[in-house]
């Protein structure tokens, strides 16, 4: 077979070919004495384009091209967590020890250690039935029982044929031989590999996301919810905080498994998780933060193919976690770039293009890509999730477009960021009337409605200042005005960078939620408007300060009392609207 | 070997095609003309048809003209002899000196292994509160000046320059007008720095396309410092016309332009210049400073829009001050919490007032009665308009914190601050 480079623009090149060649098949260019990682994404007649996942830079016309018959496919096994990788999986830090400081292009190195040995314990004996994706034995992977399973392309059901004793292996040890249907035998290591653009679906049923992931962020937790197995998609300008936001996720989050896709966007930012996280402990676990993460790192100036790859590796990583009947949690930065890597290949292509030169399929791309995240019953019965949540990052700031609106079509919670509010250092800057959840939150759902119909009524009479002024506005509507202020400083608003307010506790969330219910409810007496502001600054303050504090520390408590002192000065009873409540 | 071809096929805008075998992509050919020779890169191989891309541009180039490949990518000189001289887009000497062959490395190479990278850990002082308080510069930062052509951005970046404790300087101008190259010049001489600076200097008058090659240029140099231990300052003015010039070349091939008229791969372009600023592990760093002027001040064009998605950061010039608003210092969380105990709370805290105060601002002008709280918002807004936001201002942070906590001081009640009372505790002043 023969295959020849006839042609090279950007990172696409056209490559003759004799014999066969199949979609999303890897091939190498081999150019300069080096080997170039390559995928095909289209074929016509005996011409085949494929995108390159490195700089093509000196490739000439004429050159060999080998193709390998396998798709682009992760390496899954014992030795994932912890690992900071690029789009296709070469994990960077070994990388670095080999090349030094630049990514040389055509060094491909193994995802896992070959040599590392494994504590493995069988978990069924020779003549069981299993199928892909059961259980055989497990090793100990930092805090989990990492299950070493049945392969996932592997069909009906198996039959065990031999499985070894408890021990010490590799993971290029053989642990098991099973027997399929047709009575073909297949050695099992504790490794095989997966191609990355087709879900894992070696489960017995998808359910219903209903539990809420905690973030221990006040605004998501309890207004727009995030739920186990279930979507979510941050869009916002540059600089309204979606990376700030996902990196205080990846650290707070109440998940098994976080896996963070740093998709085109700044090294510097994956720098700071990858720096970090080892020396963060996770206070449930006790153990540092970096051994339940998994990095995949495809930052703006590699490879713009490999950028296209990374968030399949990486949610094809997160399915894997998964199937152990953990709950993972995926986050993409940023899935625009990745769109937009789709649409530098759909150019150079010379496909027809949609809206903003975006390819066509892009809608359907999203929406499978979304598709991935998911509950799930395995047929253990364990319950294992995916959850995705994607940063947007839409041109010029505007939701009208391409990207964000095929995400919005299929996620189930929607956290848009807003400039005004990051410009007024409201962080997180999430817009508390625009963004949505179909999830269920942390609490009851008649409280958080109304502290929403305050933000509401509030926003309101804010425009209507605007026109009307101060002095046109009843004192009525400014305590109304006031207390959606309030509920905004002191809830919605939190400071990532304190050490106490950065993370705020579910137990903690519904308690102080019910002193601001009190504040939103109560019917206050005030003389004028400049009173009613006063007072609300004190309270305001105060509120301030208590966040601030240990959860029932000592100050914290003295605090609290402070607080309901002012508002037992200022409260003549119930608002008529909130007497429903109770 | 080089190759030399005397028959062009196709001359349409800065773009000519050749027939030719054996050609590399990216590979660099001379193109002799009339007018003198010029560069040329090649953009796309098809068979034996061969594009590239002219960097004196198109004009005057005729069919019979000789196309020679050299056989390999763009290189530059790197050494020491670099230090004062002064360059073209295309690293020729522009200053009568000699020309630099020793030791030649590509251009446009591969991007840095993230975990040879580490956390920037340095503040620049600058001087100006709007910078060091609230939007902090940090060593390795990749951060533009956004604005509209006519504001003193080239002052401002010559100024920074200065100030910043760097080992040298490299200054990348593209589509540079003549009386700014003079006035760099000019200032970085005064400043006694021009011993330690590289101009790669492209202006208005030289043909667009050779500013194509101005930051890879300043940038491969730079990068071979900070590996040799060196903490090294590049300034790129103007991006934009940077951004322009791919525009043009995108258009010459036909590409489907994504948003108004610019390449599709606007971003990655932008993404793999200002993605080398860097603070290698063990060793020197990159700090990149540019300007981004924005076509009819808008913020949401695809060069600033792209841009801002990119850098660590920007600040917005606007009247001849660096607006609080749209200018964001994404590094300066690496530093403020190691300054003074009061530093993020001000930087946050003086900037909602600020907000609060544009509000008030709006409110009167449309003839509204103004309460108590307004008023005390419009005398603050003015105090800070003033005492903070005013380029004139020279003050080291520290001085910049104190004025900060005077003028809440004048205008405030503590609580109205928003402030935390620790805060207030420790650096409330008395009023007088
Ligand atoms: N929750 C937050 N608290 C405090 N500052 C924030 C917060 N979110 C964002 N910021 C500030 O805004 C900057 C930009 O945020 P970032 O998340 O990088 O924006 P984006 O990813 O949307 O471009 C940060 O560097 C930080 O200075
Ligand atoms: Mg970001």
């Amino acid at each position: 077979m023969i295959n020849k480079v006839i042609g090279v623009s950007g990172n696409m090149v056209s490559v003759e070919f004799t014999g066969e060649a199949s979609m999303n098949e890897v091939c190498y260019i081999i150019t300069g004495g080096k080997k170039l990682k390559s995928e095909v994404i289209r074929i016509k007649g005996n011409v085949a384009d494929v995108q390159v996942f490195e700089m093509t830079t000196g490739i000439g016309v004429g050159e060999t091209v080998e193709f390998t018959g396998e798709l682009l496919s992760v390496q899954l096994g014992p030795g994932l967590l912890g690992q900071v990788y690029d789009g296709l999986q070469n994990p960077l830090p070994k990388l670095a020890a080999e090349c030094g400081f630049f990514l040389d292009r055509g060094v491909y190195l193994s995802a896992l250690d070959e040599t590392k040995v494994w504590k493995f314990t069988p978990s069924v004996e020779a003549g069981a039935k299993v199928e892909a994706g059961e259980q055989i034995g497990f090793v100990r992977e930092g805090i989990f029982n990492h299950w070493i399973m049945v392969p996932f392309h592997l069909d009906g059901v198996l039959t065990v044929k031999r499985i070894v004793a408890a021990g010490d292996y590799t993971i290029k040890d053989i642990v098991a031989e099973v027997e399929d249907e047709k009575g073909d035998l297949h050695p099992l290591t504790m490794v095989f590999n997966w191609p990355v653009k087709r879900a894992i679906k070696s489960y017995a049923e998808r359910l219903k996301p209903s539990e809420t992931l905690i973030t221990k962020l006040r605004i998501i937790d309890t207004f727009i919810p995030v739920a186990k197995g279930g979507t979510y998609c941050i869009p916002g300008p540059f600089g309204a905080g979606k990376t700030v936001l996902q990196q205080v996720t990846s650290r707070n989050a109440e998940v098994d498994v976080v896996i963070v896709a740093a998709c085109g966007e700044r090294a510097g930012e994956v720098v700071e998780t990858l720096k970090e996280f080892p020396e963060l402990i996770d206070p449930k676990t006790g153990r540092s933060l970096m051994e339940r993460t998994i990095i995949i790192c495809n930052t703006s100036s590699m490879p713009v193919a490999a950028r296209e790859a990374s968030v399949y590796t990486a949610v094809t990583m997160a399915e894997y976690y998964r199937q152990m009947g953990l709950n993972v949690l995926l986050l993409a930065d940023s899935t625009s770039r990745w769109a937009q890597a789709m649409r530098e290949m759909s150019g150079r292509l010379e496909e027809i293009p949609g809206e903003e030169a975006f390819p066509a399929y892009l809608e359907s791309l999203i929406a499978g890509f979304y598709e991935r995240a998911g509950i799930v019953r395995l047929k253990s019965g364990a319950i294992g999730s995916v959850t995705i949540g994607g940063t947007v990052s839409p041109a010029g700031g505007n939701f009208e477009e391409p990207v964000t609106q095929a995400t919005l079509k299929v996620v189930g919670a929607f956290h848009g960021l807003s400039r005004q509010r990051s410009d007024a250092r409201k962080y997180p800057a999430i817009h508390p009337l625009e963004s949505w959840s179909k999830y269920k939150g942390i609490i009851d759902e008649q409280k958080t409605d109304y502290g929403r119909s305050i933000l509401f009524k509030g926003d309101e009479v804010d425009q209507m200042m605007k026109v009307v002024g101060e002095e046109g506005t009843s004192l009525d509507d400014y305590i109304i005005y006031l207390k959606s202020d309030f509920l905004d400083f002191v809830y919605i608003q939190q400071n990532s960078f304190d050490p106490v307010d950065n993370a705020v506790e579910p137990e903690r969330q519904q308690y102080t939620y019910d002193i601001i219910m009190d504040i939103l409810t109560a019917k206050l007496n005030f003389a004028s408007k400049e009173e009613a502001r006063s007072w609300f600054n004190k309270v305001r303050q105060n509120f301030l300060d208590y966040n601030g504090k240990k959860w029932k520390s000592d100050e914290f408590n003295k605090l609290e009392i402070t607080i309901s002192q002012l508002l037992a000065d200022k409260k003549i009873g119930v608002e008529a609207d909130a007497e429903f409540l109770g | 070997m080089q190759k030399v071809y005397s028959k062009i096929e196709s001359i349409s805008g800065n773009v000519i095609t050749v027939t030719a075998a054996g050609v590399r992509y990216k590979e660099l050919a001379v193109v002799g003309t009339r007018y003198g020779s010029s560069l040329a890169e090649v953009i796309r191989l098809k068979r034996d048809e061969v594009a590239l891309q002219v960097f004196n541009g198109g004009r005057g180039v005729s069919t019979g003209d000789e196309v020679r490949f050299l056989g390999e990518p763009m290189k530059v000189s790197f050494s020491d002899n670099l230090l004062g001289r002064i360059f073209d887009g295309s690293g020729r000497p522009r200053d009568g000196g000699p020309e630099l062959t020793d030791s030649m490395i590509e251009i446009g190479g591969p991007s840095v292994n993230p975990a040879k990278r580490i956390i920037p850990r340095r503040m620049v002082r600058t001087g100006i509160p709007m910078i060091d308080l609230f939007n902090t510069l940090v060593e390795s930062q990749k951060l533009p000046i956004f604005s509209v052509s006519g504001e003193p951005y080239n002052e401002l970046l010559a100024r920074i320059a200065l100030q910043a404790e760097v080992d040298l300087i490299i200054l990348g101008g593209m589509g540079l007008k003549y009386d700014d190259y003079l006035f760099f010049k000019e200032t970085l001489e005064k400043g006694g720095v021009l011993s330690r600076t590289v101009f790669f200097v492209h202006t208005a008058s030289d043909p667009v396309v050779e500013s194509l090659l101005v930051p890879d240029i300043a940038l491969a140099v730079a990068e071979n410092f900070a590996i040799h231990g060196k903490r090294v300052l590049v300034l790129l003015t103007d991006m934009t016309n940077f951004a322009d010039a791919m525009k043009e070349i995108a258009i010459t091939m036909e590409q489907v332009p994504s948003n108004r008229g610019y390449p599709g791969d606007l971003y990655t372009q932008l993404a793999s210049r200002y993605e080398k600023a860097v603070d290698f592990d063990g060793s020197g760093s990159i700090t990149i400073l540019g300007v981004t002027t924005m076509p009819g001040d808008d913020v949401t064009h695809p060069v600033p829009d792209n841009t801002g998605y990119i850098t660590e950061g920007q600040f917005y010039l606007r009247n001849g001050r660096i607006e609080p608003f749209g200018s964001l210092s994404r590094l300066k969380q690496q530093v403020n919490g190691d300054t003074r105990p009061d530093h993020r709370a001000m930087m946050d805290g003086m900037i909602k007032l600020y907000a609060a105060y544009k509000e008030s601002l709006e409110k009167k002008s449309m003839g509204f009665k103004m309460s108590t709280w307004d008023e005390k918002l419009l005398t603050y807004g003015d105090m800070f308009e003033r005492e903070m936001m005013d380029l004139s201002v020279n003050i080291p942070l520290e001085s910049a914190l104190d004025k900060g906590w005077e003028i809440l001081a004048s205008c405030f009640e503590p609580e109205e601050t928003g402030l935390k009372s620790e805060l207030i505790a420790e650096y409330w002043l008395n009023k007088v």
